[in-house]
């Protein structure tokens, strides 16, 4: 073990207290590691594709959540083990960098662990194999740039990008009303997108929810929700060209943050300070009636007394508004926030064409709709749904097509789904390989033979047979040389992508396949792991 | 190799066929749990809380039970879940919800032990959901136009809903009381503005609708018992020393004296408010907070009624009802607006004294004092009076209706069986199980209330197979007979949603295929 001797034969060190550590060297260390990565690819192996099953996750809390959503999935799972958390960090970077194809990443790199063992096995040394899945990877993107294709849409036609969504919704529970979700996601993306640079700010898109109803109730609001009412029963419940002050200091008396004291010692004191007190409220509610707010909108709250003053001079207000709600606000509206009464003007109001107040279900239940906004940029998604679980997975799903929507607007080119890329991709690499010399053509021919994994995983997942549908699907390829045929998982009768309009972003599956290799590339460049055991 | 745990220590993993087998065990064993309260004569359960005196209640709302059982299963939880919302939505309907998604997964459980895909089965129960909407939207009346059709519409629902609770021997009182209390509120959805006042003694059918506004609030010594033509200010104020809100204020004396003087100050503060408020020319002063006694004598002497610690509802009840504003400032008397009443007496109700307010302007708010023997009878009246109110409120919004006692599963399952019958593929034994799904409704009913099922969901699928059947199950007399006749009718809202809850739940549980169980988050210890 890690024990040396000096040059008087004296053992020295290395480890302290080595003896409570367990070490795993060299291609033991592999292996374990391998297995670990495996293990969790086969937690999510059937969740891939249209027809993948969901998983039911229950929380430290007993709080329970289903979910296909890899990203989800992996995150709720609370790993312990480090190569564990290395998918984990692998799913998550693809979820923050793409949004989509968060399931699909880990099924990869587990069919490439997969392969590295069995090379393993053959005495191939783990750099090398890094090193053939690196030349691969590089392979597989180029061609993957090479048969996407530009898809053309604009601020019009959008029937591209909805079916897009459409591919990526499929997925989820929720491909009920996929159409609908994927129409609502385009055209929220579409609201806030800036097209002449080609970028979106996803922070601009409110995603909110609210228990019952159906999913067909999704709606998307031009404009913002706030989960709150008017701090007064008895104030309006419908404001039209509001003038609206956003404000971030209470109607209270203001209190200085430096320690202070005000002794009262004298009847006189004592009045002029009540007399000031009045005062306060007073002046508050009139400085922002002078400058011509007729919607109050403030993050903190109200003392009884302004409420009051507030409802008297009717000027509608809404107290305990979140931070990120009232900044959402103030973009939406073209107002600022005021930290102080003093700094009010009308020039820092936000203006909305309508605001209201709309009551749900049984229940005490309120939400003010702010719309028509001056600068209508800013969206809101509206999730109704039967249950807090379904809500929670719709969420979730129309991030993920909120994200594919975006990068369609970033970069216009796509590829097949339905596993077509993947197997143009591994036909494309395995044709590589035999041009390597070295022993990374083995590697190469195994990273062809991973990808194959992908479309294997959603044919069976499909309940189709997993070997003879794949080899078909690839001779056809082969044969036509064309590489729209993918796997037929919604059993529509045809292979052809294109006709089943099954499209996933190229930078989409770049990443994926770039990610997938380097986490790889990590786990077999590791050769001793050495950890505290328990015992 | 050793493959080293994935997972903590406590975590648990179930996966495939076990998985699937253990949501489904959980979810059938919670409906089944609820299933005996379904329908008319369905019965009820004792609940024991676990906390502190062992507090029982006794119900057959399935939304109570289940939002009191503690539960494990996760796949049970999305049935508590899909009950609780139902409950927030339409109001009842509870039980079906999770009857029927209970049911949607036994037959479920049927088909995937004889090998058909999950996904399979979700295809075909969602084509079948969708067919039996259609089914019921093509029977709905709606009698929107004509009001006098309406409301016996709604008599008619009201005694529905109630006839399953504990209600059911007064269930025509009831019905008229909860009729007239949701129209009363013009389609707001708000019932929020009906107070109910639960009072022990007397028999349930000593219960009434009260048109004015009932204050469970006693009214302070030496003030008037009543007032006619009353002027009401309702506020929300600080009646006690109304203390200096400047921060970091503080008193600081030196002698006794100066304690006495503001002492006086501060009473001459406390005077002046009160004076302020009387300068509104009122006789009856409702306050959200406490009144202290000085204040409180204040009043008197100036001959107000003033009402202390009303709750906040009760509040902003009292404001919609007598149409003044809350108020907090008192210094322009002149642009505040009183509410008014034509009455205000002090009424007895068993031994108590409440507060009546009567003749008022506002005629949305009003109150039902339910009557009946104990606290556990009354916590029940009102769990069901609560249902009817929900479910008229719904349908005035939504005025379509259906017949009830299992007709409309009937329809449906019948519309669904022809479906299956033209489908082709291996989705057509799931549509087929969803219609035997939907005839379980009718039988439980029917189980519950000791009669043959088996003969009775016979007959009436023979009696459905003709055109524009209107036959149900009749608990009463323990037979097939026309629903229309004898006025058990349902409203769409709730059918709709137990339709498509139910198989949205089901779909969400049948979708799984593996459990994973996080370590449970350890408490610190507590030494």
């Amino acid at each position: 073990m890690a024990l040396a001797f000096d040059e008087f034969g004296r053992p020295f060190i290395i480890l302290r207290e080595q003896d409570q550590k367990t070490r795993l060297r060299g291609i033991d260390a592999q292996k374990a590691n391998i297995a670990a990565g495996k293990a969790v690819a086969r937690i999510l192996r059937s969740s891939l594709g249209p027809k993948g099953m969901d998983k039911m996750l229950q929380g430290p809390d007993g709080d329970v959540t289903i979910t296909n959503d890899g990203a989800t999935i992996l995150e709720q799972m609370d790993v312990d083990n480090q190569i564990a958390k290395l998918m984990v960090e692998l799913s998550r970077s693809q979820d923050y960098e793409i949004g989509d194809g968060t399931t699909g990443v880990v099924v990869m790199a587990g069919a490439l662990l997969e392969q590295a063992e069995r090379q393993l096995d053959r005495g191939i040394h783990p750099i090398r194999i890094a090193e053939g899945y690196e030349m691969a990877s590089r392979v597989a993107v180029e061609h993957l740039e090479r048969i996407s294709q530009k898809f053309e849409f604009d601020v019009n036609n959008y029937e591209p990008l909805v079916q897009t969504c459409m591919t990526t919704l499929s997925s989820k529970i929720v491909n009920r009303c996929k159409r609908r979700l994927a129409e609502i996601a385009v055209k929220a993306v579409l609201a806030v997108a800036d097209l002449e640079r080609r970028d979106v700010n996803l922070d601009l898109i409110k995603v909110e929810g609210k228990v019952g109803g159906n999913l067909e109730d999704t709606e998307l609001i031009y404009g913002i929700l706030v989960d709150k009412d008017m701090s007064h029963p008895q104030m309006p419940k419908q404001i039209e060209d509001a003038h609206i002050a956003i404000l971030t200091c209470p109607f209270e008396p203001p209190k200085p943050k430096t320690k202070h004291k005000v002794d009262i010692d004298t009847v006189q004191k004592f009045e002029t300070l009540r007399k000031q007190e009045q005062q306060y409220f007073d002046e508050m509610v009139q400085k922002c009636k002078d400058v011509g707010a007729t919607l109050v909108i403030c993050q903190w709250g109200f003392d009884d007394e302004a409420n009051h003053l507030l409802m008297h001079r009717n000027l509608p207000a809404v107290r305990w508004v979140g931070g990120v709600e009232l900044e959402l606000i103030a973009i939406a509206t073209g107002g600022r926030i005021v930290p102080r009464f003093q700094e009010l003007t009308p020039e820092k109001l936000g203006k909305a064409g309508m605001v209201r107040e709309k009551s749900f279900g049984t229940t005490k239940e309120r939400m003010l709709y702010i719309e028509h906004c001056a600068n209508s940029k800013a969206v809101t998604i509206f999730i109704r749904g039967g249950n807090k679980m379904m809500i929670e997975e719709t969420k979730r799903s129309i991030h993920d097509a909120l994200c594919v929507a975006r990068n369609l607007i970033r970069n216009k080119s796509i590829v097949y789904g339905g596993g077509a890329a993947e197997i143009a991709c591994s036909l494309a690499v395995d044709a590589a390989a035999d041009k390597y010399p070295g022993v990374e053509q083995y590697a190469i021919r195994a990273f062809a033979e991973a990808l194959d994994s992908v479309p294997m995983a959603l044919a069976e997942n499909s309940g189709l047979q997993p070997i003879e549908t794949l080899s078909a699907v690839k001779s056809q390829q082969l044969k036509e040389n064309i590489p729209f045929y993918g796997i037929d998982c919604n059993d529509v009768g045809t292979n052809d992508m294109r006709e089943q309009n099954v499209f996933e972003t190229l930078i989409g599956k770049q990443q994926q396949i770039l990610l997938a290799t380097q986490v790889v590339k990590m786990i077999l460049k590791i050769d001793d792991v050495i950890s505290n055991s328990e015992y | 190799m050793p493959i080293d745990k994935i997972f903590k220590d406590d975590a648990s993993e179930e996966k495939g066929e076990r998985a699937r087998m253990a949501s489904f065990i959980g979810a059938m064993a919670v409906a089944d749990l609820v299933k005996s309260t379904l329908g008319p004569k369905g019965m009820d359960k004792i609940l024991q809380s676990t906390g502190r005196g062992h507090s029982v209640t006794v119900t057959n709302d399935g939304a109570t039970i289940l939002k009191s059982l503690h539960i494990d299963n996760p796949a049970a939880k999305v049935l508590v879940d899909i009950s609780k919302v139902q409950d927030d939505e339409v109001g009842d309907g509870t039980t079906s919800v999770v009857v029927l998604a209970g049911e949607l997964l036994r037959e479920a459980e049927k088909l995937v032990t004889s090998k058909i895909h999950p996904m399979t089965i979700i295809a075909g129960y969602r084509m079948a959901a969708e067919c039996a909407r259609d089914a019921l939207l093509k029977r709905v009346i709606d009698n929107k136009e004509n009001a006098e059709k309406f409301r016996s519409d709604l008599m008619k629902i009201a005694m529905t809903t109630l006839c399953s609770k504990i209600l059911s021997q007064d269930k025509e009182h009831f019905a008229e009381m909860a009729v007239d209390a949701v129209l009363r509120l013009k389609g707001s959805t708000n019932l929020e503005a009906i107070q109910i006042i639960k009072k022990p003694g007397g028999s349930l059918r000593d219960s009434f609708l009260d048109e004015g506004f009932i204050l469970d609030k006693k009214i302070g010594i030496g003030q008037p018992k009543r007032i006619e033509n009353a002027k009401i200010l309702v506020a929300n104020t600080a009646m006690d020393t109304d203390k200096v809100k400047i921060y970091g204020a503080r008193v600081r004396v030196d002698s006794m004296t100066k304690v006495a003087e503001i002492e006086g100050a501060e009473k001459e503060k406390m005077k002046d408010k009160v004076n302020k408020i009387l300068a509104h020319g009122i006789n009856c002063f409702v306050n959200r907070q406490l009144i202290y006694n000085f204040p409180e004598e204040l009043f008197a002497d100036a001959g107000v009624l003033a009402i202390e610690h009303a709750d906040f509802e009760g509040i902003e009840r009292l404001g919609l009802v007598t149409g003044g504003e809350i108020a907090s400032t008192f210094d322009n008397p002149e642009s505040v607006k009183l509410g008014h009443c034509k009455l205000i007496e002090e009424i007895m109700i068993g031994e108590d004294k409440l507060i009546h307010f009567s003749g008022v302007e506002m005629g949305q708010a009003c109150s039902i004092v339910l009557r009946g023997a104990s606290h556990h009878v009354l916590d029940e009246a009102e769990r069901s009076l609560h249902d009817a109110l929900c479910v008229l409120s719904q349908t005035v919004n939504d005025s379509r209706v259906l017949l009830g006692g299992g007709w409309p599963e009937m329809v449906m399952a019948k519309e669904v069986d022809e479906l299956a019958r033209k489908t082709a593929g291996k989705k057509s034994h799931a549509i087929e199980a969803f219609s035997r799904a939907l005839v379980a409704i009718p039988t439980t009913i029917a189980d519950n209330a000791g009669l043959d099922s088996a003969e009775l969901v016979a007959q009436l699928r023979a009696e459905h197979h003709t055109e524009g059947c209107n036959a149900g199950i009749d608990v009463i007399s323990g037979a097939v007979g026309d629903m229309e006749e004898r006025g058990i009718y349902e409203a769409f809202k709730v059918k709709q949603a137990v339709l498509l809850s139910a198989t949205e739940a089901a779909e969400m549980i049948l979708r799984v295929d593996e459990i994973i169980t996080c370590a449970p988050r350890r408490r610190e210890d507590r030494m």
